[in-house]
């Protein structure tokens, strides 16, 4: 392969990870099968890839290998109509239209725009397992490759492969329409769309030091995904709670992680590697999700960390408002882990005597039995109150309990410490 | 990986169709996920810092090629990406200068 060649195959390459979402989503509302409009699809980058190099890229190269794909989705189902095939129907009244098409209808914006939002339904389909939809949203949605996927989530490729194609087999089996959810079930398969991304930003936001690049880069890819979702459906609160969240978290991903690797806590965090940017652009979609009707759990969430981002040094953080949002997101979502976390912001608001009576209370909480951050924030409220035999047990049960190796370490010295000062 | 994209002065003036197009593109890159920001910028203020002195100079300057009239800052996969995406701004725009540049930081 000579430079000239390679280098117009990285361009075809840069092309289709622009395009290949709004390309698959356009042919799956022709031929309603995601399986055949990726593999067409692909067919459209072989033939870009053939041509290209020599003829150079097209002006509209999105546009090209959407009408490329669609000729050969034609050629495909007037095939299958002769063959006496179920694609019959949609092939007679395709040949006609197809005769009548003009370029610029085929890549009529709004139209396409309505099919990126059904593949993202059908790819998060509750039908799917939560692994299934993942893999095959970054797939779809993403235009990652497997091996990318495989080497985010550190699974072998044949796994995500295999994941893929039987996640495309049960949509077609089920026969799942390629739709926008009716009014009555929208919600909890908006739900099903939006934590399949933030399962895959939280994902990348757990890249450790000297991870592959390509798991932090799902970090990027859920915000990426999630700000187009915002843009498709711009009334739906959640949704830009949702990109408000992944804006405002990943505003602190550099500052993280010390030098060695170990995880800085959100109070220790050097703020000027906060990014200001993100930050910015955290509010400005929390405030479109406020406006946008009554605030679901992940505006909460947004809200709460717009209130860390606001605070230009810890000490200036807003606890009786952070506090109060707690109490708000524990009954929109009742759940011993905000209760845990509504602790926190209560102690550092009315004192650790106050957050340790709610601590207290979830003692006892099976569902945290080996959750080491109640130990953690016990034996810190401990220590604050001056009991510190106690703390210092809580601190070691703690470092049982985390199976993150630097923090252990951290809870350790924590536990040392509350014992040296009897 | 962050990019930014530069336009240098001097190129074609804009006229209402140009601004409709690059009206359609910018609203492109927010629809697909990857532009973070972007804005015009005036001639501005040229300093010279030496010995300890800073000295300013106003503009508008008498080589407006090699001024920045207007950016983009684009989130991509690859500098790939980013190219793609600058060949078709310059495609809308038509004759002119600029650079597509990685920016580092804060990470």
């Amino acid at each position: 392969m000579t430079a000239d060649t390679a280098a117009a195959h990285r361009a075809v390459e840069a092309v289709w990870r622009l395009e290949s979402a709004r390309i698959i989503a356009g042919l799956t509302g022709l031929v309603r099968d995601i399986g055949l409009a990726e593999e067409l699809a692909q067919d459209a980058l072989v033939v870009a890839l053939e041509q290209w190099p020599t003829a150079g890229i097209p002006p509209n190269p999105g546009g090209w290998l959407m009408l490329t794909a669609r000729h050969r989705a034609i050629d495909r189902i007037r095939r299958n109509e002769r063959l006496g095939g179920k694609l019959g129907q949609i092939g007679r009244e395709l040949a006609q239209a197809a005769e009548a098409a003009e370029f610029d209808a085929v890549l009529d914006t709004e139209a396409i725009d309505d099919d990126l939002l059904r593949l993202m339904f059908i790819s998060c389909h509750p039908v799917l397992s939560a692994d299934a939809r993942i893999a095959l949203t970054l797939r779809l949605l993403g235009g990652l490759s497997t091996e990318e996927i495989a080497r985010g989530f550190l699974m072998p490729e044949p796994t995500i492969a295999k994941r893929i194609v039987r996640a495309k087999h049960t949509l077609a089996d089920r026969n799942v329409p390629f739709e926008v959810p009716p009014p009555a079930d929208r919600p909890a398969r908006l739900a099903s769309v939006l934590e399949v991304l933030y399962l895959v930003f939280n994902e990348g936001f757990s890249a450790m030091a000297g991870d592959d690049w390509m798991r932090p880069a799902l970090c990027t890819e859920a915000v990426r995904l999630g700000r187009v979702l915002a843009e498709l459906m711009p009334s739906e609160p959640e949704v830009c709670g949702l990109v408000a969240l992944m804006e405002l978290h990943a505003s602190r991903f550099s500052a993280r992680l010390g030098p060695a690797g170990e995880p800085v806590p959100l109070l220790e965090q050097n703020r000027g590697r906060w990014d200001q940017l993100l930050i910015r652009r955290g509010f400005t979609a929390l405030l479109r999700a406020e406006q946008a009707g009554a605030p679901g759990p992940y505006v909460v969430q947004a809200a709460i960390a717009a209130c860390h981002a606001r605070a230009h040094t810890a000490a200036e953080t807003d606890w009786p408002q952070i506090a109060a949002l707690y109490q708000v997101l524990a009954a929109l979502t009742p759940s011993p882990v905000v209760e845990l976390n509504r602790a926190v912001a209560v102690a550092m608001a009315s004192g650790p005597a106050a957050g340790l009576e709610i601590v207290d209370i979830l003692a006892a909480e099976p569902a945290l039995a080996t959750y080491h951050y109640l130990p953690s924030v016990r034996g810190d409220l401990l220590a604050r109150l001056g009991r510190h035999d106690e703390a210092a047990a809580e601190f070691r049960r703690a470092a049982a309990l985390t199976r993150n190796a630097p923090e252990r370490v951290i809870l350790e010295r924590r536990a040392a410490d509350c014992a040296q000062s009897r | 990986m962050r990019f930014l994209m530069t336009v240098n002065g001097g190129g074609t003036p804009p006229d209402e169709q140009l601004f409709a197009e690059m009206g359609r593109f910018v609203e492109e890159l927010t629809r697909s996920g990857v532009l973070l920001a972007t804005g015009g910028l005036d001639s501005g203020t040229h300093l010279v810092s030496s010995g300890g002195s800073i000295a300013l100079t106003d503009g508008p300057f008498a080589e407006s090629k090699e001024v920045i009239v207007s950016f983009a800052l684009v989130e991509v996969r690859s500098k790939d990406e980013a190219l793609e995406l600058a060949r078709r701004f310059w495609t809308i725009v038509g004759d002119g200068e600029g650079d597509v540049r990685q920016v580092f930081g804060p990470e």
